[in-house]
């Protein structure tokens, strides 16, 4: 099973990306839960949301505490939370972000694989928004290789109808940009 | 067949309960139940459903909606939660006792005060004398299974009660996973178009809800006792015909490596599972571990209750609501008053855990068998404790 | 009358005689009686209107009289009556 945590900000479609994950996941065949952290929503605050992919039926039904992968959508959060709280030995961090996983290292002070893209650099050029949850679907997918992009498809067309496109473009250079640092 | 999908639990619900063609819903928004709302009217003003939306101004006004709705014959269903519950709690044994089949959906959540918008089940448990049939989901698929089902129960001509389904909040309403989704086709064989038992029409005068005096309302409490008792029947009835057409079983009680078990945990709603898990842990150290998960809370199952537990040596409940000054939580209670009599049946423990959304864990169902299982004295079954509260 | 068992009630209580509520003989309360004074009664029917038994009834001449086996003897009638033509008896 793979548990990943998401960090960004209230509206930045942490929430949207974990549900869009878990119903590709679920139409790949596979077994998903996807989930915010429960309790009120509030624009900009700090926000995590939840994802678990499996092979075989999930049946825990807690918080994740030890995650495989945590995934940051805002770097401006690094230094206000913890992000790598829990984070599993071996595990693995994706940060939207500019800088270099060498950079975001040393910031994190943190000695394991870390990953970034400037996703909202991607969002920006192929959706005319900044706002990199989609984007950032396509690194995630390149860092845990569980299923290819194809996957996504008809969730985020069911989603975003017409600008469907766009997100899957933006997700593919996500996919191609990243730079992983093992 | 249906067709496997990953949906949040609360549009899957309102899905299943679309499917169900119900003619009315009566619905107050409130969280964690609100996507059950959205979706519902959603689906209505998109055409895709024909039913009448009653946008009601509470959700008291919600429950006396369905009330006049399914009185006058229509298939009515709302859906609630927590402070919502508590607003329609005074009609709640009206509903029965006029044995209206309405339904309703209960995403339970904390009762205030203090304000908290999470898990557990302060809710539910004050309205467990309203006379309404009470059942318990575990996952998503048993959140839609039981919707669905609930309608069938409700309307059989036998039972002519109504029906609510608990759905733990967040926990469960806020997940995306997988369900199967059954066909309309399928929900049309299963359930029959609703035959009321009485109609309020114009040129079919009748009175419903009438006044009772001494002279009739122990007549009328024995009546509506008898119904909620024997819609039993009905219960396990409809729950074997869901298993010969869709292939997946309910059971009022129901167990996971119980048979051989020294010690038994008890559960009720979503943390079965997860409980499992602990369950599969404990197994692999060859702890002689087992639970039991209890699905049907009114009316209470208390022959299988007895037949699962007999040969436990020790007994864990747990429970999600505390009953202040009481003797333990509710479930405790009532599981107590079930073996009283018996002369073969385990130490009876209680654990109240989950208040107000506080997370469970594997790690947290292992913590209470290895601590009940070091108890040699007895010492806890003599109260209840909350786990995990600090000190 | 013999009361029914719980196994006799209908299902839900429903009454599905409809104006059963006629049996009961609301007049038996009354301590006093309406009476019209038709010299002064203009047929205005606000008796009628505001009587809350809906005993009231008019007359095949337009005046007004109360159904003796439901009126209460409220009073009501003769308060309204502005032009003053119904006044309350004592009964007995």
């Amino acid at each position: 099973m793979i548990e990943v945590r998401w960090h960004g900000r209230g509206g930045q479609g942490a929430v949207t990306s974990v549900e869009l994950l878990a119903v590709s996941a679920i139409a790949a065949g596979k077994y998903a839960q996807g989930f915010p952290s429960f309790g009120p929503e509030r624009r900009g605050a700090p926000v995590a949301a939840f994802t678990r992919i499996d092979d075989k039926k999930i049946n825990v039904r807690s918080g994740i505490y030890e995650p495989d992968i945590v995934l940051v959508l805002d770097s401006s959060l690094i230094g206000l939370v913890n992000v790598i709280d829990g984070l599993k030995p071996g595990g693995k961090i994706i940060v939207n972000t500019h800088k270099t996983p060498e950079e975001i290292r040393k910031d994190l002070n943190f000695n394991g694989s870390v990953a970034t893209v400037d996703g909202t650099g991607i969002a920006r050029k192929e959706m005319g928004v900044p706002i990199a949850n989609t984007t950032m679907i396509g690194a995630l997918l390149k860092v845990i290789g569980i299923m290819g992009l194809d996957a996504m498809k008809e969730s985020v067309e069911h989603r975003f109808g017409r600008i469907a496109q766009k997100n899957l473009n933006a997700m593919k250079r996500a996919y191609d940009e990243i730079k992983i640092l093992n | 067949m249906g067709k496997r999908v990953g949906l949040e639990v609360t549009v899957a619900v309102a899905e299943a309960v679309a499917l169900c063609r119900i003619d009315m819903a009566g619905v107050y928004p409130i969280t964690p139940q609100s996507h059950i709302a959205e979706h519902l009217s959603t689906l209505v003003a998109d055409g895709k459903l024909d039913a009448e939306f009653v946008t009601v101004e509470s959700e008291h006004s919600a429950m006396s909606a369905v009330i006049g709705s399914s009185g006058a014959g229509a298939r009515s269903y709302t859906a609630t939660s927590s402070q919502g519950l508590m607003l329609m709690h005074e009609l709640l044994p009206i509903a029965s006792a006029m044995r209206l089949p309405i339904t309703m959906a209960i995403a339970n959540r904390a009762v205030s005060g203090p304000l908290n918008i999470l898990n557990d089940h302060s809710d539910i448990m004050p309205q467990r004398d309203a006379g309404w049939i009470v059942v318990f989901a575990e996952n998503g698929q048993e959140a839609i299974d039981l919707s669905i089902q609930a309608f069938k129960i409700a309307e059989h001509k036998d039972v002519m009660l109504p029906v609510s389904v608990n759905i733990d909040g967040f926990q469960l309403t806020h997940m995306v996973e997988p369900v199967e989704m059954p066909t309309q086709e399928e929900v049309d064989q299963f359930l029959p178009p609703f035959v009321p038992h009485a109609t309020l029409h114009p040129a079919r005068p009748v009175t419903m809800g009438a006044f009772a005096m001494s002279d009739y309302f122990t007549e009328i409490m024995k009546a509506k006792d008898e119904a909620v008792k024997n819609s039993k029947k009905v219960i396990l009835e409809v729950w074997d015909e869901w298993e010969k057409m869709f292939d997946r079983s309910y059971k009022p009680v129901e167990t996971y490596q119980a048979d051989d078990a020294d010690v038994l945990l008890l559960t009720m709603g979503s943390m079965g599972e997860t409980a499992q898990l602990a369950i599969d842990e404990l197994r692999a150290k060859g702890v002689k571990a087992g639970l039991v998960k209890l699905r049907l809370w009114r009316p209470f199952p208390f022959a299988e209750i007895k037949a699962v537990v007999k040969n436990a040596k020790k007994l864990i409940v747990t429970d999600r609501a505390v009953s202040f000054g009481g003797p333990g939580g509710p479930v405790f209670s009532e599981i107590k008053s079930a073996l009283y009599a018996e002369t073969q049946r385990p130490t009876i423990y209680n654990y109240i855990y989950g208040l107000g959304g506080r997370d469970v864990t594997v790690h947290d169902f292992v913590g209470m068998f290895e601590k009940i299982i070091a108890d040699t004295g007895n010492v806890a079954a003599d109260t209840y404790v909350f786990w995990g509260v600090r000190e | 009358m013999t009361l029914k068992s719980w196994k006799e009630l209908p299902i839900g209580c429903v009454v599905s005689d409809p104006g059963s509520a006629s049996e009961y003989h609301t007049g038996s309360w009354r301590s006093q009686r309406p009476i019209w004074d038709d010299a002064k009664c203009i047929k205005c029917g606000i008796c009628y209107i505001f009587c809350p038994e809906g005993c009231v009834q008019q007359s095949e001449d337009g005046f007004f009289k109360a159904n003796m086996d439901y009126c209460k003897g409220c009073g009501i009638c003769a308060h309204e009556c502005w032009p003053r033509a119904i006044k309350m008896l004592e009964e007995g």
